[in-house]
């Protein structure tokens, strides 16, 4: 999601006054005149003076020095973008924050195996996999894992619709 | 003596050791993965450390990520692309130098000139921490204050980006640190309701956010990285004793660039790297040969790269200020484990500060045999297909997010956050800036309203101490040197425009 300065930098300017605003109709704290309504207020207003100056695109010459060093030092396959394909492929990378949140979602109904397989075949499918390494990798993957953390760290993962045979 | 003595009881236990060679075996691969950094494979570990005690916990973290920071190497020099971030500043050189069929050399090099760097941090860690020490224990809550505002405007300066964009990515930071009740007045601030937000966003969660799913997320978009062809080595460690007799001057300003940068809050084992490889070219008697395969600069960078990484540990361990973004995860198991920092540490805890030092000895000493089985390893480690590693990340996310609290809001902050990194990366606002400001946030509020309670809204008090003036002075030095930086370059342009 590549955004011009503009909008990064509006963006920020409302963030700030926003978190300058609520912070300021904080409570304070009875007879004294600092309380948890400082330190919003400082940074609310330090968010809306560099969102300003971003979004008037000071400091843009430092990144570009940034970038060429970076370009001149990677390979070329490196810091070539990515197949500069349709709309979807961009929302692609929105997959693995939406499996975080699907096991959220699911992992009470459906227990930690069920769920974590599939995520695993999932990412794997999306990332380019065949299904004859996402399948064996969405069976074999959610064992170890819940052997580890469930068996030898303890962490209850919930068993959900498949229990597990240890 | 006895300190000494408690403290190699502490490491020589078994569960340490083993700690030490299965973290060590676990960063050489993370660390060899283009893609995965040492902060991920230090982010990934902290819900296994939870279980450890904290002499082992604090073991895998040095271990893995010295590890991971050398192994970075491998891919660059094999590949030209590099493992970790870290490599990236010399792996042209690295690859150059398998082009004009030495591989074994540029190997050598990042193998040999990391465990020595990482030894000599590792002795300023020694030297450097005790009488920090003994002056910090004199520090009031103005001059910690002005340390806390100190670390945050060096990680903006050195970033790699826009200093303006790092200040607004560290602000961003502070702000996420301000949400929760751990405020002056135990208010619930910014919670939205929400009872999951009243204790906070807990930094562990966040930062596996930024640093592992967000490299997922980029690998969804980026192409597969070419198979390694099969190769066989010829003696790795040959001629190195030669290399180190030949090129002091390089080795020893690259450990002492690369322990500066350490001990700069937020400045990391990257940032060493690009400076030291920078330096090195500009300082040398055949800058002409840089970029042809010529050894001088890969020595240099790749004995500071690891050279920070123990110098990084020094702000961390006495102030609770990171270092770098491994020691920002670092603090947090640090006060899980009780051990929580601050200069008391060396004064009441001396064996464990003396079982750190020893950790980090040992460590960049098997980091050489371990490192040669690594490099013989490397092209079959390096063809595990990238959507076979890449799902078992977002599972281990899942799950070690679930660990830090048995709960599953975390989830929901590495997912959170997982996105804000990836956002932030994209447009060059510099993620380690937040980060930082996410873990010291709660530590510059608390300094910051402690002095104005005490102070009674007045800043005078704020100066007036000679400590707290120099630091204040330092600091605001920070900020308006990128400002007169803008002015001048403003100036010479209008100069140039008008001739």
């Amino acid at each position: 999601m590549q955004l011009s300065d503009r909008v990064t930098g509006l963006f920020l300017i409302a963030l700030g006054g926003v978190a300058a605003y609520a912070g300021s109709r904080l409570p304070p704290v009875p007879g004294q005149q600092i309380g948890p309504n400082v330190f919003p207020m400082v940074i609310g207003a330090g968010l809306v003076i560099c969102g300003t100056l971003i979004a008037a695109g000071v400091g843009r010459h430092f990144e570009e020095e940034a970038e060429a060093d970076l370009a001149a030092h990677s390979a070329p396959e490196a810091a070539a973008p990515a197949q500069a394909g349709s709309q979807w492929h961009g929302l692609m990378a929105l997959l693995p924050p939406a499996l975080l949140v699907f096991y959220v979602l699911a992992v009470d109904r459906l227990g930690f195996l069920a769920t974590a397989a599939a995520m695993v075949l999932a990412a794997s499918l999306a990332l380019g996999a065949r299904l004859r390494l996402a399948i064996p990798l969405a069976l074999a993957a959610p064992p170890v894992v819940h052997l580890l953390f469930a068996k030898l760290l303890r962490v209850p993962l919930p068993a959900g619709l498949i229990p597990t045979p240890w | 003596m006895s300190t000494l003595l408690d403290a190699f009881a502490l490491v020589l236990q078994p569960d340490v050791l083993l700690a030490i060679l299965l973290a060590s075996i676990y960063g050489l691969i993370v660390g060899s993965l283009p893609g995965l950094s040492a902060t991920m494979a230090t982010a990934l570990l902290v819900p296994v450390t939870f279980y450890l005690s904290p002499i082992a916990a604090v073991a895998t973290i040095i271990s893995a990520s010295a590890m991971a920071i050398f192994s970075g190497d491998i891919p660059g020099a094999l590949l030209r692309i590099p493992g970790t971030p870290a490599s990236a500043a010399y792996t042209d050189e690295a690859y150059a130098m398998t082009r004009k069929g030495q591989p074994e050399m540029a190997l050598g090099i990042g193998l040999w000139f990391s465990a020595l760097g990482g030894i000599a941090g590792t002795v300023s860690l020694m030297a450097l921490a005790p009488p920090l020490a003994e002056m910090a224990l004199n520090f009031s809550t103005y001059e910690y204050f002005w340390l806390a505002f100190l670390g945050l405007m060096c990680a903006t300066l050195v970033a790699r980006s826009s200093p303006v964009k790092a200040i607004a990515a560290m602000l961003l930071g502070l702000l996420v640190a301000c949400i929760g009740m751990e405020n002056p007045a135990g208010t619930p601030r910014f919670t939205f309701g929400l009872t999951d937000l009243l204790g906070g966003i807990e930094p562990i969660p966040a930062l596996v956010g930024v640093f592992a799913v967000s490299e997922v997320m980029r690998a969804m978009l980026t192409p597969e990285p070419p198979k390694l062809p099969y190769r066989r080595f010829g003696s790795i460690l040959k001629g190195q004793l030669e290399l180190t007799r030949k090129y002091v001057k390089p080795q020893v300003r690259g450990n002492i660039v690369g322990i500066i940068i350490g001990v700069l809050p937020g400045a990391g084992a990257d940032m060493a790297a690009w400076v030291s490889y920078a330096m090195s070219k500009r300082l040398s008697k055949e800058p002409e040969k840089f970029g042809t395969g010529h050894p001088e600069g890969l020595i240099e960078a790749g004995a500071s790269n690891n050279a920070s990484l123990a110098s990084g540990w020094v702000p961390s361990l006495l102030f609770g200020i990171p270092g770098d973004t491994i020691t920002a995860i670092a603090i947090g198991v640090l006060y899980m484990k009780g051990l929580n920092p601050g200069p008391t540490l060396f004064t009441e805890r001396a064996s464990s500060m003396y079982a750190l030092y020893i950790i980090f000895i040992l460590a960049n000493i098997i980091m050489i045999p371990l490192g040669l089985i690594m490099i013989r390893m490397a092209s079959k480690v390096l063809r595990a297909p990238r959507a076979s590693v890449m799902p078992v990340i977002v599972l281990m996310c899942a799950v070690g997010a679930f660990a830090t609290g048995n709960n599953l809001f975390a989830v929901l902050v590495v997912a959170a956050f997982g996105a804000i990194g990836f956002v932030m990366d994209r447009n060059g606002y510099p993620v380690a800036a937040m980060v930082l400001g996410i873990v010291m946030g709660t530590m510059v509020e608390q300094s910051l309203v402690t002095s104005l309670i005490k102070s009674d809204g007045s800043i005078l008090p704020f100066f007036s101490r000679p400590v707290a003036a120099i630091l204040a002075a330092m600091a605001i030095a920070a900020v308006l040197w990128p400002v007169a930086f803008w002015l001048m370059g403003l100036m010479r342009r209008g100069q140039t425009q008008r001739v």
